[in-house]
């Protein structure tokens, strides 16, 4: 069973904005599953409906084989939602924050406070669960959003940017975090604008841009269209510069040398030429993130053949 | 849903509301205690003794039950239509949205927070008049019936207002220009006999002279409406209001887009 069936979904707002054109997606049982696509693409209408805070003008949700508009109740109950924007009341405390959501779910309270206990130690949040929501750190808030949607421990739990302002060490703590409960069986669906959050994540991924779905695909097999790749590598000075014969390459700084490689080439040979004309190879790095070259291609490439398409 | 995790659902729904208003008691439950008191001070000592009987009885009397009503009503709608409001406005709102709380719930632990608030303001106030009056019960039953009614149809008027409100402005509109007129002309200083036969006609299509007619009676015994009208008013308004948040909240009026 799947955890999430979309079929034909279109929403169109009151000012005559299409926001989803028929969209069509299924997440399988327990995935990572990216969605991304650029600002206004459609990606928080498809999560507000999904969650039930946008009315869909047509077309059907399922969420783990119970209908969104016919068995509302137990769909809902299935999803644990951590939004874009902080929703939570700034004055409450992070206990009550957590304690309400868990009875709105149904939760009694003895359960609730064991499972408040777990998951704000878990996501470090214990020591501040009497304070205000309002004197946490954006990163604290961040985080407190993730700990009142698993409050019910739902079966999908949908992420809509939740990385979004946090620094790199929590981020990453983050990251591990939901890797842990992805495997303990709950599907991830997350949307970022960090394209390297959702590589290092996801197993599976769809792009959305203007209301439609332009790839739905693995990550490996989207990664593996990728031909080209281009490296960075600083040079120790010699006072020459180097030549690379078979790779189309540029010196961009005085020690900086891109260098386009072909996946099937591989790196040795760029190393090779260079360790033969005496070049040490201080560092390297990806010029750009893989993923948001392909995602950049995609996007483009979509709108071409929608341009194509009208003309 | 099941029953259980409703009945979960709105204890946590009215748990929160009552934590609200009394987490801002100084701003929820002393300025009626204030208000009510400067009203028994002026209208009920200094000038109510100048005025004479009214009804058979003294006039610090024949007011008491219509302030505990006015305060009743002013504090069931303030408290729902600022609290629902913030909700949106915060955004909280959605936590209720996402989950499957039913509609009904929702109303039954807004209106229920709206109710508690209002009631405890009424004890507070009916406190405050013993220290000017010997205040009579006649027919218990009658006022917690009619304050009940009252209170819950308020505060799901509050709610109403709320879920139309675009900001903090469009929720004091109401109770500055429709509320308090009603209010003030529904029969909490004076009876009715007083006016003229004309505006008793037109004063009997205020509903608030009902609620406060009916609470007297409760009191004093005496009422310038029947008492059974002012029930059935009270439970057709109440069936109406409603319905009313029943359909703007299922189909997400202003909450949803």
């Amino acid at each position: 069973m799947n955890a999430l069936d979309i079929t034909g979904l279109r929403k169109t707002y009151k000012g005559g904005v299409e926001a989803l054109k028929g969209l069509d997606l299924s997440v399988r049982d327990g995935d990572f599953f990216a969605l991304l696509g650029p600002n206004g693409a459609g990606k928080s209408t498809t999560i507000g409906i999904i969650s039930s805070l946008v009315n869909p003008t047509a077309g059907q949700v399922s969420v783990f084989g119970y209908d969104l508009h016919t068995q509302k109740e137990s769909a809902k109950a299935c999803i644990g939602l951590v939004p874009q924007e902080f929703n939570f009341n700034q004055f409450e405390t992070v206990l009550q924050i957590v304690l309400n959501q868990a009875g709105y779910y149904g939760v009694p309270r003895s359960t609730a406070k064991e499972r408040a206990h777990k998951y704000l130690e878990q996501l470090d949040l214990w020591e501040k669960r009497h304070a205000r929501a309002r004197e946490l750190s954006g990163g604290m808030k961040r985080r407190l959003m993730i700990a009142r949607a698993l409050m019910h421990e739902p079966r999908l739990l949908i992420l809509d940017e939740p990385t979004a302002g946090v620094d790199i060490e929590i981020r990453r703590s983050m990251w591990t975090f939901l890797k842990e409960i992805n495997e303990q069986g709950i599907t991830i669906i997350l949307t970022t604008h960090y394209l390297e959050e959702a590589e290092s994540l996801c197993r599976n991924i769809a792009i959305i841009d203007k209301g439609n779905i332009v790839k739905n695909t693995t990550m490996r097999a989207l990664l593996s269209t990728l031909s080209t790749e281009t490296f960075i590598l600083d040079l120790a000075e010699t006072g020459n510069q180097p030549t690379l014969e078979g790779f189309v390459y540029r010196m961009t700084g005085d020690h900086t040398l891109e260098v386009d490689v072909e996946k099937q080439e591989g790196l040795n040979p760029v190393f090779r030429q260079l360790s033969e004309q005496g070049f040490q190879v201080l560092s390297m790095r990806n010029k750009s993130n893989r993923l948001e070259e392909l995602f950049v291609r995609l996007v483009e490439s979509g709108r071409q053949q929608q341009g194509t398409a009208r003309a | 849903m099941h029953k259980q995790n409703n009945w979960v659902a709105l204890n946590t729904i009215w748990i929160k509301e009552c934590t609200r208003f009394l987490r801002i008691w100084v701003q929820t439950l002393v300025p009626p205690a204030i208000t009510m008191s400067l009203y028994f001070v002026i209208f009920g000592n200094l000038i109510g003794d100048r005025i004479g009987r009214m009804g058979g009885f003294t006039y610090m009397e024949f007011i008491v039950p219509g302030l505990i009503m006015m305060s009743v009503i002013t504090n069931s709608y303030s408290n729902v239509s600022s609290s629902f409001f913030s909700a949106k406005f915060q955004r909280n709102v959605e936590e209720l949205l996402v989950a499957p709380v039913p509609t009904s719930v929702i109303i039954a632990g807004y209106v229920g927070g709206g109710v508690a608030r209002s009631i405890l303001i009424g004890i507070i106030v009916t406190m405050v008049s013993l220290f000017f009056v010997e205040v009579q019960i006649h027919n218990p039953l009658v006022i917690v019936t009619v304050v009940l009614l009252t209170s819950i149809l308020f505060s799901t008027a509050g709610l109403i207002n709320a879920v139309f409100a675009k900001s903090f402005d469009d929720i004091s509109v109401v109770p500055t220009f429709v509320l308090t007129p009603l209010t003030y002309l529904g029969g909490v200083f004076y009876s009715l006999s007083l006016l003229p036969e004309f505006w008793q006609i037109v004063s009997k299509a205020n509903p608030v002279v009902y609620m406060v007619n009916g609470f007297r009676y409760g009191f004093l015994g005496v009422s310038d409406v029947g008492i059974t009208t002012s029930l059935s008013l009270l439970v057709g308004f109440n069936i109406l209001l409603f319905g009313i948040a029943y359909y703007l909240l299922k189909t997400g009026k202003g909450i949803r887009s």
